[in-house]
């Protein structure tokens, strides 16, 4: 038995505050959108506002945490067994086979999970943080105030933002279902909360974890 | 203590410090409502009324008995020497004025020569449309509008309550009226003064505006917080302000132009509210918009006038019928109407500035013929969306010509070719035509019209104001029909819907079918593992 430190304190706290802000903000999204009935829809429009901007504060720390910390280096892109992980998702949990990658706290992400948060980083969230702050000020004032954004129509603002949320919650969905792929079912979440993650050793891994010895252990 | 109660700590009191910051955040944008400063300073302002120093009953002038009303205007103008000069520029006396229409070019338009899908227009029966004419003897096409002994001072300065205009008299007021008690009355017009003919236009008690009405009288702050008896009790003046007789404020069935308008922005700015993102909604919604949920709060309104039913006799007598709410429904000499109360309104961009069905103008039958269309859109930057009744109905028109017909409705006998004696289209139609100097073929048909009132009185009080989801709503939106800009919660790109919903359920689709291939093909490895809090994780 092996256990790691994997996630820091603020990488867990920054997890989990992204994660209720961004359900959250899914929740009282598709009120405004009128595709559900929870808070009502003053109240809707209201804390998604509120939400929004502690979003939008949680990110800027988490930016500042990344380059700080060295961490952006989790994300640099690799092809190096992303073959392997396709084929472990797709064959290999089914025969009971191992992890092709080893988790440790300096290679917390596998190659699909580099690429996905990447996107998810670089694409998703900008997509909906840039909509969202075009959405928040777009308004029409008259000749005593300033008009900040009015020829941008709002529809095409609306409609990507929630294309943005869609995916959101469809990345949600998945990425949930994923953390039962670990070690065991509840592994990964464990590790998300606890930053502790254990790993059960396999025959490569023993062999693998001697060779490099991991931070925490 | 070891390294995971520590870690216990830790956590617990991060969950502390978190529910904390939600707690400060809640209590930080739930704030007790605090005074709008805004409108106290208005209703300090307005709750002290205006009291003349002037008591006219004591003057000189106005001891005697008066037997004409000419002779009172005389007695007026001995001392308000110029006065009528005043009277003599206000489209209350003149039943028209000049403006700028857009395609059109300047018209003198007004109640004089303009038509509405009500009484139709007032050419051809001035004896009975006089009625709300400012001065005395109008009655046809040669009333001399420079006579200032015909201006009428006492139907707007009238503190008797007593003055009366005589029906089908020409403006002539009713000959019960005490001329004397009437002249020693005069003080500042009240919403009774005004009333005597806004309230009443189209014949009866609201049939035209829906939102003045004699209901408003003493009413309840429900029904209008400005003018309530338990409220504010404002005059209509403390609004409608007015220098040397011009009155501010204008009803779009015959004005046109975007000026001299009586705005509530203009006491109670347009940034009202203490939630900013409601304050930016005055650019583009007026505030009668979600101010007046209903209007016809007191009495039913007319909302149709169907002309083409006229005419039915019972034993070749006119006749009429009651609905329920103790209103005509039906009236030989006028068609069949409905009448409603509470009335949601429609919504309309409107930009100040209106066109009109102009006498003459040639139209497809096929359409609907708007009587005054309101001018606006989304694109438009001076455009508002604005709460309005629209009246409908159908009147009558040439079918050769393809115009709208004034008919002669008024002659006080039979044979004289006024419909609502003789009961004839045809000569009716003649004779209406005949003297607007417009010809006609005999060949006359229905055509459908509309016409559109804007809802500017019985504010409601706040808390009865609209909320957002009677607009941001896709299934019952108000703003369901104003089609030309997107409204959230309201519009939603379907295509785009179909593919959030169709991802959504692809995901779920392919964790469960994933997840489950999983269970049937190995054994999930499910918590085995001893739980961290216990024993062995301690070492």
């Amino acid at each position: 038995m092996r256990k790691e430190y994997i996630y820091k304190r603020f990488e867990r706290f920054w997890h989990w505050s992204q994660a209720s802000l961004i359900i959250f903000l899914s929740l009282t999204g598709f009120e405004v959108h009128d595709s559900i009935h929870v808070f009502g829809y003053n109240n809707a429009v209201m804390y998604h506002r509120v939400a929004a901007y502690l979003l939008l504060g949680l990110i800027v720390f988490a930016i500042f945490w990344h380059f700080t910390t060295g961490e952006w280096r989790q994300y640099i892109p690799t092809f190096k067994k992303l073959k392997d992980q396709l084929r472990y998702y797709s064959v290999g949990i089914f025969k009971n086979e191992p992890h092709p990658t080893n988790k440790s706290a300096l290679h917390k992400l596998n190659p699909l999970q580099v690429l996905t948060y990447l996107s998810f980083k670089f694409v998703l969230i900008p997509l909906v943080v840039f909509t969202g702050i075009l959405y928040m000020l777009h308004k029409h004032i008259d000749d005593n105030s300033i008009v900040v954004i009015s020829n941008i129509p709002l529809d095409s603002i609306a409609i990507w933002h929630t294309f943005g949320a869609f995916m959101l919650i469809t990345f949600l969905i998945v990425h949930v279902y994923m953390t039962t792929t670990g070690e065991t079912v509840t592994s990964n979440i464990k590790a998300m909360i606890t930053g502790y993650e254990e790993f059960e050793p396999g025959e490569e891994e023993e062999k693998e974890s001697k060779k490099k010895p991991t931070l925490a252990s | 203590m070891d390294k995971m109660s520590i870690r216990m700590a830790r956590n617990i009191i991060l969950v502390f410090i978190y529910s904390l910051i939600g707690l400060a955040a809640i209590n930080y944008f739930h704030k007790e409502e605090e005074p709008n400063i805004k409108l106290e300073s208005l209703k300090n302002k307005y709750a002290i009324k205006d009291s003349s120093t002037v008591d006219h009953s004591q003057f000189a002038e106005l001891q005697k008995e008066f037997n004409t009303p000419q002779e009172v205007t005389s007695a007026c103008l001995s001392c308000h020497n110029g006065t009528h000069k005043e009277i003599m520029a206000s489209s209350h006396w003149n039943w028209e004025r000049v403006s700028y229409i857009e395609g059109r070019g300047i018209k003198s338009i007004g109640k004089k020569n303009v038509l509405n899908n009500f009484c139709i227009g007032a050419e051809s029966n001035e004896q009975a449309c006089a009625k709300c004419h400012i001065g005395f003897g109008l009655n046809g096409d040669h009333f001399d509008f420079n006579n200032k002994r015909n201006v009428d001072c006492m139907v707007c300065h009238d503190q008797s309550e007593t003055y009366l205009k005589g029906s089908s008299m020409a403006g002539y007021p009713d000959r019960t009226v005490n001329l004397t008690d009437v002249a020693k009355s005069v003080g500042s017009p009240k919403k009774s003064n005004c009333g005597a003919c806004h309230f009443y236009g189209g014949g009866g008690n609201n049939v035209k505006h829906g939102d003045l009405e004699e209901g408003i009288l003493g009413c309840s702050r429900e029904v209008d917080v400005h003018m309530a008896g338990n409220g504010m009790d404002m005059e209509c003046t403390a609004c409608h302000t007015t220098k040397h007789h011009n009155i501010s404020g204008k009803l779009y069935s015959v004005s046109s132009d975007n000026t001299n308008r009586v705005e509530c922005e203009s006491c109670h700015t347009n940034t009202p509210h203490h939630y900013e993102l409601l304050n930016t909604h005055t650019a583009k919604v007026s505030c009668q918009a979600c101010h007046i949920p209903t209007y016809s709060k007191v009495n039913a309104t007319k909302m149709s006038w169907l002309w083409s039913d006229a005419g039915k006799l019972k034993d070749g007598k006119p006749y009429f019928e009651e609905d329920s709410l103790g209103n005509h429904d039906y009236m030989s000499i006028k068609g069949s109407f409905v009448w409603e109360k509470n009335v949601k309104p429609e919504y309309v961009w409107f930009n100040g500035t209106a066109d009109h069905y102009l006498l003459g103008d040639k139209f497809d039958a096929s359409e609907v013929v708007v009587m005054n269309k309101l001018n606006g859109s989304h694109s438009d930057k001076e455009s508002k969306i604005i709460p309005v009744k629209v009246h409908r109905g159908d009147q009558i028109y040439d079918k050769k010509y393809k115009m709208l017909i004034q008919p002669k409705l008024y002659a006080p006998n039979v044979g004289d070719s006024a419909y609502w004696k003789d009961f004839n289209w045809e000569t009716a139609a003649a004779a209406g035509m005949k003297r607007i100097g417009l010809p006609f073929s005999g060949d006359y048909g229905f055509a459908k019209t509309e016409m559109y009132w804007p809802i500017n009185h019985m504010v409601s009080p706040k808390e009865e104001s609209l909320s957002c989801s009677e607009c941001h709503s896709s299934t019952n939106s108000r703003l369901a029909n104003l089609n030309d800009f997107y409204l959230p919660g309201r519009d939603s790109n379907e295509f785009l819907d179909a593919i959030g919903r169709y991802s959504i359920i692809m995901a779920v689709m392919g964790v469960i079918i994933h997840g489950l291939a999983r269970v049937f093909s190995t054994k999930l490895k499910l918590d085995t593992a001893p739980s961290m809090a216990t024993g062995d994780m301690k070492d």
